[in-house]
């Protein structure tokens, strides 16, 4: 991954591991507040409060980011291995992901952090 | 540049300890695919149900208790949970056999992922099957 510079597919691939271990990483942490609920409502709810935190909010941006690229390039992947044509047009496909990608999360940011903005607004 | 389907056949390797002649390499290059296809639905849903439609003010203790009186969501919970882990520490075991080759690491951290695998896996479906609604 470091010693290597590719053109699209080499960026393609490093964006999909690298999202892919962050998502990883935040299943992780995940399953753990979640078995929180076998604990009780105080528990529980202590820990969701972190995630209204608005850095935890920007976090969560960050989440849905990196499921979406993940999610958008392993459908191309999948197009390439199961299809000759695709392979040809790989990487057209990944401009098309990108462009999927960022006309998607545009509008999902906006909704996600409308309660920040009116956070920074309000004060 | 992408992975493409191992042969069938015994893989050669320099770095790879799996038994010659096994098929686990197909068998996991065919979970990641149907695997990823699956979550493309569960992973994507999930994020739009809690982060689009509900968002963090709305969701907490009773909310989810309310969620998991209906089994239809603790199935959707319990194959998310499950596929997600079971693909995400596949990749990671991926990214261990690309970048770890002496020995002795390899075995560490081959261990260390199968158990936080089980370790993680025991803990979601414990909460997810195991849940009682407050006061019944």
């Amino acid at each position: 991954m470091l010693s290597y510079r590719g053109r699209e597919g080499y960026w393609a691939w490093v964006l999909h591991r690298v999202s892919g271990l962050a998502v990883l990483l935040f299943l992780l942490v995940h399953i753990v507040d979640t078995a929180f609920m076998g604990f009780g409502r105080e528990l529980y709810n202590h820990a969701i409060d972190l995630y209204r935190q608005p850095i935890f909010r920007v976090g969560e941006v960050f989440i849905f980011a990196g499921v979406l690229y993940h999610a958008l390039n392993g459908l191309r992947i999948i197009a390439i291995d199961f299809w000759d044509g695709a392979t040809r047009i790989q990487r057209e496909l990944w401009y098309t992901v990108l462009t999927l990608f960022v006309g998607l999360m545009l509008p999902i940011t906006y909704v996600m952090l409308k309660p920040v903005f009116a956070l920074l607004l309000g004060a | 540049m992408q992975v493409t389907a191992p042969a069938a056949g015994p893989i050669v390797s320099e770095s790879s300890e799996r038994v010659a002649g096994s098929n686990f390499e197909l068998w996991s290059w065919y979970f990641f695919r149907l695997s990823g296809l699956l979550l493309v639905f569960l992973a994507l849903g999930h994020l739009v149900i809690m982060h689009l439609v509900n968002n963090v003010d709305t969701i907490d203790y009773d909310w989810v208790a309310a969620r998991w009186a209906t089994l239809g969501w603790r199935m959707y919970d319990w194959l998310l949970l499950s596929l997600a882990l079971l693909h995400g520490m596949n990749g990671l075991r991926v990214v261990v056999d690309d970048y770890v080759h002496r020995h002795g690491w390899r075995v560490v951290a081959m261990s260390t992922l199968w158990t936080l695998t089980l370790a993680f896996m025991a803990l979601g479906t414990l909460a997810v099957v195991t849940f009682q609604p407050p006061g019944r």
